[in-house]
């Protein structure tokens, strides 16, 4: 599976790279570095503004990405807005609808696993607003259960906010009944699908979620740009949070008129290149066909694992965990020390609290190591992983940690 | 060469399982700093008690891998008993040697050189670093 695939991006080439760490930012393809090197070389210009025909054309592509990353996902066109990254789209939903719809004594539903870009925006209403933050008890392996989800939701929640992908333990949030179930009370939900658009298919019709927010550059794409879905008539009602430039159709001395969705919501010049190298991102992603990616990984991960437990002096996290994340530990070694040895077998990983503190502190760990795994990785680096944590684990044994 | 025995030397193990000065203490004598580093969960704070010019007592508490652990027990008994003077240059030095910069080599580290080898680490500085910053602002508080 994949076998040439590595040939596709430029920093594989020649470099003992072993690259774990995915789930911060997945490497970029030449596809995508070349789409967005083309209109720096050939449109530079801004969009929306001019109407020579280097601008029509300029507008035109960025048009054409947002048209490709609607019906990737099953939206409408208008229903895609294009953003910094998921952390300024999951902050919009707050700022806007939360600060604007939510009242004293309404309760936002989050969970332990979320993200600080999820956590942190609702934490901020539920201050500002009076409102109750309520938290998915976890169950024993750290996942968010219907049950569980069920046993906290009231006449009262009128915000539910979660994960669909753990960054931490890769876990699979069963989001479908949890939507299905929210709205029979009244709430909209807002998920945060960093972890999952890179690694699943997405279609926020049959998801039916309220709002649904990624990042490019943890899917191929380049950093600075990021998509959030609303759904039509939740966008109509809501105000920007950023006004400037481009979002307004009328403008007097004492009130100005905005534009309609996605544009009222896309103040300023937007990312032009960085939405076209997420539209070839996409591109890439349909190519490889996402099933495949899941499905590769997942055999990484599995297999990962298997070795993995069968060294003595390795804590694993999440042994169940249904997508291409391990959360793990060398025993007795903090993670920062054990990373550097990664880092000397040129294998990336991550260590410690991957922004999301709350799943650390319920793990009652200071910190934990994090392998990710994407297309771009083997079997044999698997193996070369495994043989570098044997390595490290009696490396500083033998040092007397 | 680049090795993991040079970064992890024995005398930085030594402080790291065995810490000396370690706790704090609950003394308005002592001038206290809390440095914490959110990207990576070190966490740190030291304690010191400056008595006619001179460094009397330094203590430290925190969390943190065991270079940043072992560099404060480390300053912990090298800065005992020196000058404030002597203490902020061989600080200000310590934390250029770490950071691979020119730096005075005439000083004596006594057990500090051993973090010598963090510089072919530059990951790893900013975990060398945290306690002797906090013991210099400690420091600086109290004069």
């Amino acid at each position: 599976m994949f076998e040439n695939v590595k040939d596709d991006f430029p920093v594989l080439i020649n470099n003992p790279l072993i690259y774990l760490d995915t789930a911060a930012s997945s490497l970029t393809p030449k596809t995508v570095i070349d789409k967005m090197n083309e209109y720096y070389m050939h449109y530079p210009v801004n969009v929306h503004r001019g109407v020579y025909e280097l601008s029509h054309r300029a507008t035109q592509m960025y048009e054409h990405a947002r048209t490709v990353i609607a019906k990737y996902i099953n939206a409408s066109f208008d229903e895609v807005i294009f953003t910094r990254g998921a952390t300024s789209a999951l902050n919009l939903v707050a700022l806007s609808y939360g600060m604007d719809y939510l009242n004293a004594g309404d309760e936002i539903i989050v969970s332990e696993l979320e993200h600080h870009s999820q956590l942190l925006p609702w934490q901020n209403v539920a201050i500002k607003k009076k409102c109750r933050l309520v938290y998915v008890p976890l169950d024993d392996e750290g996942r968010i259960t219907v049950d569980n989800f069920l046993s906290v939701l009231t006449s009262k929640t009128k915000v539910v906010a979660l994960t669909y992908v753990s960054n931490v333990m890769g876990y699979i949030t069963p989001l479908k009944p949890i939507i299905d179930a929210a709205h029979k009370v009244g709430a909209i939900v807002s998920v945060d699908a960093a972890q999952a658009a890179p690694h699943l298919p997405i279609d926020v019709r049959d998801l039916n979620a309220d709002f649904l927010a990624f990042s490019g550059h943890k899917m191929f794409g380049p950093t600075g740009i990021g998509v959030l879905y609303g759904s039509r008539h939740l966008l109509a009602k809501m105000t920007p949070i950023e006004l400037g430039g481009d979002m307004n159709d009328n403008v007097e001395k004492d009130h100005a008129v905005w534009k309609d969705a996605p544009y009222k919501f896309e103040a300023g010049t937007p990312p032009i290149a960085e939405a076209l190298g997420l539209c070839e991102a996409v591109q890439y992603i349909k190519k490889l066909d996402i099933t495949a990616i899941a499905n590769h990984e997942k055999a990484l991960a599995k297999y990962t694992i298997n070795a993995l437990k069968k060294i003595p002096g390795i804590t694993l996290y999440n042994p169940t965990t249904e997508t291409g994340i391990i959360a793990f530990n060398i025993d007795g070694v903090h993670p920062h020390d054990a990373v550097t040895a990664f880092d000397q077998d040129h294998i990336a990983l991550r260590a410690g609290h991957h922004c999301a503190q709350l799943v650390i502190k319920w793990l009652k760990v200071p910190a934990t190591l994090r392998a990710s795994f994407y297309v771009y990785n083997t079997f044999d680096e698997c193996d070369q992983f495994v043989q570098s944590v044997i390595k490290a684990r009696d490396f500083f044994l033998s040092v007397g940690f | 060469m680049k090795t993991l025995e040079n970064l992890y030397r024995q005398i930085i193990m030594d402080h790291y399982k065995n810490p000396k000065n370690k706790g704090l203490v609950d003394d308005p004598k002592y001038h206290t700093v809390h440095i914490k580093n959110p990207s990576c969960g070190d966490d740190i704070t030291i304690q010191t008690n400056v008595t006619d010019h001179h460094v009397t007592g330094v203590r430290h508490e925190g969390s943190g891998c065991s270079i940043c652990c072992s560099s404060a027990s480390v300053l912990s008994t090298i800065m005992i008993g020196k000058t404030v003077e002597d203490a902020i240059y061989m600080t200000d030095h310590y934390l250029k040697m770490v950071a691979n910069q020119p730096y005075d080599e005439t000083i004596e580290f006594e057990d500090a050189i051993a973090y010598q080898g963090v510089r072919q680490f530059p990951a790893r500085i900013k975990c060398a670093s945290i306690a002797w910053q906090a013991f210099k602002q400690s420091i600086k508080g109290k004069e």
